[in-house]
């Protein structure tokens, strides 16, 4: 008795629901055949090659080349051109692979590296070329760093090597201010702090204007910025006057010539101009991640 | 380098109004990386002082042993009475002094201090460990004891110095000089024209032929080996709390007198300094390369097996320290031991004080070949000043004399390899043509002087540089040292027009195109980590002489499971693939660019080519031949439906699959815990593999689904 009750209530009620599903479908998904639509979904180049490219037409429009250079690199020309000293503790600031001999014995002793940087590019370009010599080299670059959200032991650099007669450190900095507006707009402008590199001889530490403050940010509690975190200047790479010693390796006269020398990390130049705060996102792959950033950026 | 203010105010008269922040600024300019600075006893209130314990009860009926105490405070607490405090530490007596916090007090981490009631008592504020105060590390493990000689009530704030500023200094390679208080005072001196201090500047006896025995058989690898010897030593003096404290805020643990005054010189001064016990030296001391597989006995207690270009210092046994690393535990200082019955302290009483000057690179070596990694070898290796190692030992002495009641004997050894002071040559106007900035010799003098460089000479200047800055060798360091002096920030900024240029070449602009052309059609491109395992080679079904087998191979890989570099695009690929699907991304076509590595076998051991002279083209051949050849690919990877149909919502599904969500609303980056939630597939779809490997085959990538 009461199951029958309870089937007809059911049943009643099943049909009201069912009805009422069929008129909401009928309106919400009926299909506009006069829309246009993509048949074929639209693809990304990933953000990472497409801001390489971008910061070196930056240059290639001034007259730059663009040089390039093997990832399995030989350690002569990835260190000792460079003057890393075997044996100095310039050497261990990067945290180098090193590739097996032909023999398969488990040794570092091949002198074979995966590049650790692109400058070994530099070298190349050198040994390539008569001055004056002006090239970017971008590129993939390694280092035995594990997978974190800021650190990836495959991430990629672009550097930037100009050699002729009587350049100077002013010349640096006119070229990384001329990146800089070229990348973020009127304006922009950078600055230097000394610092150490082997293969720069004076060197600094290269920081840009924070794009987004523009240095507002400093000391006004009421506005802080969370790109630059409110220190008013970003990092960018390292810098400076390309070491005679380098020069002579590479069989250029360091008594008639002088050069400048940039690099940076792509990454995190593409977190900071992009707001991206994972560096994982940039070698999964997820397509979820590239696709919005399209064919150029 | 962690650089204490309060210390640093001892060698440059800094204005009583600069801040930590302001000479870390005046420091960043001036190259050094001062990475933080730490702002000691933040938030630190009192009142906290010194206070006597009157008496203890043992509170025996909780879960661990509680001690009531009455604690004499003076008259910090307004009354003069004994303060009742419950502490849970053990190990002081009745008698002792201690570290009292009264309640309105705050400690760091916004401590308040009230009286409040526990464990059945009421306790009038705390007796305080070296952690409640931030103190750091004293080695103690309870509660702060301090020397008997301290009144009740004294603050003690300004006693322990517990409110202080240091500055982080991530000191460069080239800055050795800069791992000492000495170093960077001499910065701060110059970046604010105030006269510097030098604390080397000490009186030092001259050399005698009565000090301790010392040879030098390698006088390249030790050029320089002063020793003294201090008898008498009180093996029950203990370091006074500002030689702690100092200690502490530039990060080291107080030990023992002896050595914590070694390290308070070396920090001091930069130079390195051992103390061995005399009694346990057998013999003269002699420095000598180690015989290859010697055994020797490290004081951290690690046995090690010797290489015969380790420099070692040796007595008639054999090794009693490996150079400039560390010291042996055969001659070490002996801890200050009590004898519980008679109360009598036996400990080391005589020892004879090593400073030396040792090659930098031999250092290096060592210290890398039995990866071990001190505060000594850190300075050696960076190079320290040979001419303060005498007044390093005269600093040590000093010390050991003042603090622990000890004679200095009159026998001073110095063994020196002689050696010229170093000189670099440069155009006065070097500096300007570096920067492009007109500063002028009087301007580039001064500077070089400010660096302790002694200047001679107009037009072209002959500069001694000081024994301290090993890395000025060349024209372009004094020129840094000019340049950054001036002010980078100072430097004007002129745009240098390279000669017209030729723009992209044939070949990259290819690629290029290949990429927008794949993006154009709709593929997504995904740089993918180079890095594979042998069974993913078996997985894609490689034959077993395929020539994509032959791998190049890495001696540290990250994981030990993907030793090997690509040979072909398509494990990355199918990794992405895989992790696409299994986060709910079905329709797929990717592509990625770039190098595979694929060993001619003809790879023999790459030259370590000289660096003084451009290697001729036959060696740079001979170089090129030791790498792999690295050519360039394109593959793509598709799997699902190839198209949407009119609409755009929802793709036309092989049965049983779930449907995504429409491509067009996904976030662009989807949310870390998302992604763990789903699980990866473990391998692609038979069909997909398939048209792959058709795709790779035909050297391209073809639209096989399209």
């Amino acid at each position: 008795m009461a199951r029958g009750a309870v089937n007809k209530a059911l049943a009643a009620r099943l049909a009201a629901l069912e009805e009422e599903r069929d008129a909401r479908v009928l309106v919400e998904e009926a299909v506009d055949v006069t829309l246009p639509y993509d048949r074929v979904p639209a693809g990304a180049r990933h953000p990472l090659t497409t801001l390489m490219e971008r910061v070196a037409d930056v240059f290639v429009a001034m007259g730059y080349e663009v040089a390039e250079g093997p990832e399995v690199e030989a350690e002569w020309f990835n260190f000792d051109a460079l003057n890393f000293v075997p044996d100095h503790p310039a050497r261990q600031m990067q945290d180098t692979f090193f590739v097996q001999g032909a023999d398969g014995a488990r040794n570092d002793e091949s002198g074979v590296v995966l590049r650790t940087h692109t400058s070994p590019v530099q070298a190349r370009a050198l040994l390539d070329r008569e001055p004056p010599v002006y090239v970017v080299c971008p590129g993939r670059v390694y280092r035995t760093d594990e997978l974190d959200a800021t650190h990836t032991p495959v991430f990629h650099q672009i550097e930037l090597l100009a050699v002729d007669e009587g350049l100077t450190m002013a010349d640096l900095k006119g070229t990384l201010d001329h990146m800089v507006q070229a990348l973020f707009g009127e304006g922009m402008k950078t600055r230097l702090r000394p610092n150490y590199f082997p293969f720069t001889e004076p060197s600094a530490e290269m920081d840009m204007v924070c794009y987004v403050c523009r240095g507002e940010s400093v000391g006004n509690p009421d506005r802080p910025c969370r790109t630059c975190g409110s220190e008013g200047w970003i990092e960018l790479g390292g810098c400076g006057m390309v070491n005679p010693k380098v020069l002579t390796a590479c069989g250029v006269d360091p008594a008639k010539y002088s050069g400048f020398a940039f690099g940076f990390g792509i990454e995190r130049m593409l977190m900071f101009r992009h707001n991206v705060e994972d560096m994982r996102d940039m070698v999964e792959g997820d397509v979820r991640f590239t696709r919005p950033f399209g064919m150029e950026i | 380098m962690r650089v204490p203010l309060s210390w640093l105010r001892e060698y440059v008269d800094l204005p009583a109004s600069e801040t930590g922040r302001d000479v870390q600024a005046k420091l960043v300019s001036a190259g050094l990386e001062v990475e933080r600075v730490e702002q000691l006893g933040a938030g630190l209130k009192g009142p906290l002082v010194v206070g006597k314990v009157l008496t203890i009860e043992e509170l025996t009926e909780f879960k661990k042993p509680i001690r009531f105490c009455t604690v004499d405070v003076g008259t910090a607490n307004g009354t003069g009475e004994p303060q009742e405090i419950v502490c849970g530490a053990r190990n002081f007596a009745v008698g002792d002094k201690v570290v009292v916090v009264l309640p309105g007090a705050v400690l760091p981490g916004d401590f308040a201090i009230a009286a409040r009631k526990t464990y059945g008592k009421t306790s009038h504020g705390m007796i305080c460990s070296g952690d409640e105060l931030g103190m750091g590390d004293d080695g103690s493990n309870g509660i702060i004891v301090l020397p008997p000689e301290y009144e009740p009530g004294t603050d003690a704030i300004e006693l322990l110095e517990l409110v202080d500023e240091v500055l982080d200094i991530a000191v460069t390679p080239d800055r050795g000089y800069c791992l000492s208080m000495r170093g960077v005072a001499r910065e701060v001196a110059t970046a604010y024209g105030l006269p510097l201090r030098d604390p080397a500047l000490l009186d030092v006896p001259a050399p005698n032929s009565y000090g301790y025995l010392v040879k030098v058989d390698d006088p390249r690898g030790c050029d320089r080996f002063t020793a003294r010897t201090v008898v008498g030593l009180q093996p029950e003096a203990r370091s006074p709390i500002w030689l702690r404290r100092r200690l502490q805020k530039a990060g080291m643990r107080p030990i023992s007198l002896a050595v914590d005054v070694t390290n308070y010189v070396m920090l001091e001064l930069g130079q390195p300094l051992h103390a061995y016990d005399r009694s346990r030296i057998d013999g003269p001391i002699g420095v000598r390369r180690a015989e290859q597989g010697e055994k020797f006995t490290t004081l951290d207690g690690t046995k090690r097996v010797l290489d015969a270009e380790d420099l070692v210092i040796t007595d008639n046994r054999g090794p009693i320290g490996l150079a400039g690393v560390m010291g042996g535990a055969n001659t070490e200082i002996a801890d200050s031991e009590t004898d519980p019955e008679t109360g009598a302290v036996t400990g080391t009483t005589e020892v004879v004080i090593e400073a030396a000057h040792f090659d930098a690179l031999s250092v290096a070596r060592t210290a890398r070949r039995h990866k071990l990694s001190s505060e000594a070898s850190r300075r050696f290796e960076r190079g320290t000043d040979p001419e303060a190692a005498s007044a390093a030992a005269q600093r040590t002495v000093d010390l050991l004399v003042l603090l622990a009641g000890g004679t200095a004997e009159a026998g001073v050894t110095e063994v020196i390899a002689p050696s010229a002071p170093r000189t670099v040559s440069m155009p006065a106007n070097h500096p300007d043509r570096v920067a492009g900035v007109d500063y002028g010799r009087e301007t580039v003098v001064r500077r070089l002087q400010e660096v302790g460089c002694d200047v001679y000479g107009q037009d072209e200047l002959v500069v001694t540089v000081p024994s301290w800055r090993p890395d000025l060798a060349f024209p372009n360091d004094l020129a840094e040292e000019v340049i950054r002096l001036e002010g980078y920030e100072n430097l004007p900024s002129t745009l240098p027009t390279p000669p017209s240029g030729r723009g992209l070449t044939d070949r990259q602009r290819l690629h290029r195109r290949i990429g927008r052309a794949l993006a154009g059609a709709g593929y997504v491109e995904a740089l993918n980590y180079p890095f594979i395992g042998e069974t993913v080679l078996d997985q894609l079904g490689l034959d077993a002489d395929d020539a994509r087998r032959r791998t190049v191979k890495l001696v540290n890989p990250i994981s030990d499971e993907e030793p090997a570099l690509r040979t072909t695009m398509l494990p990355g690929l199918l990794g992405a693939l895989r992790r696409n699907d299994g986060r709910g991304s079905h329709d797929l076509a990717l592509f990625e660019t770039g190098l595979v590595f694929r060993p001619t076998g003809e790879e023999h051991k790459a030259a370590r080519l000289p660096v003084d002279r451009r290697p001729t083209d036959e060696e740079i051949a001979g170089l090129n031949a030791t790498l792999p050849r690295q050519p360039h690919r394109a593959a793509v990877i598709l799997a699902g439906a190839a198209s949407r149909p009119a609409g755009g919502a929802r793709a036309v599904r092989a049965p049983g699959r779930t449907p995504s969500r429409p491509l067009a609303c996904s976030p662009a980056r989807p949310r870390r815990a998302d992604r763990a939630r789903r699980p990866a597939r473990a391998v692609a779809p038979r069909p997909l593999r398939r048209a792959v490997r058709d795709g790779e085959r035909r050297g391209g990538p073809r639209r096989t689904r399209r």
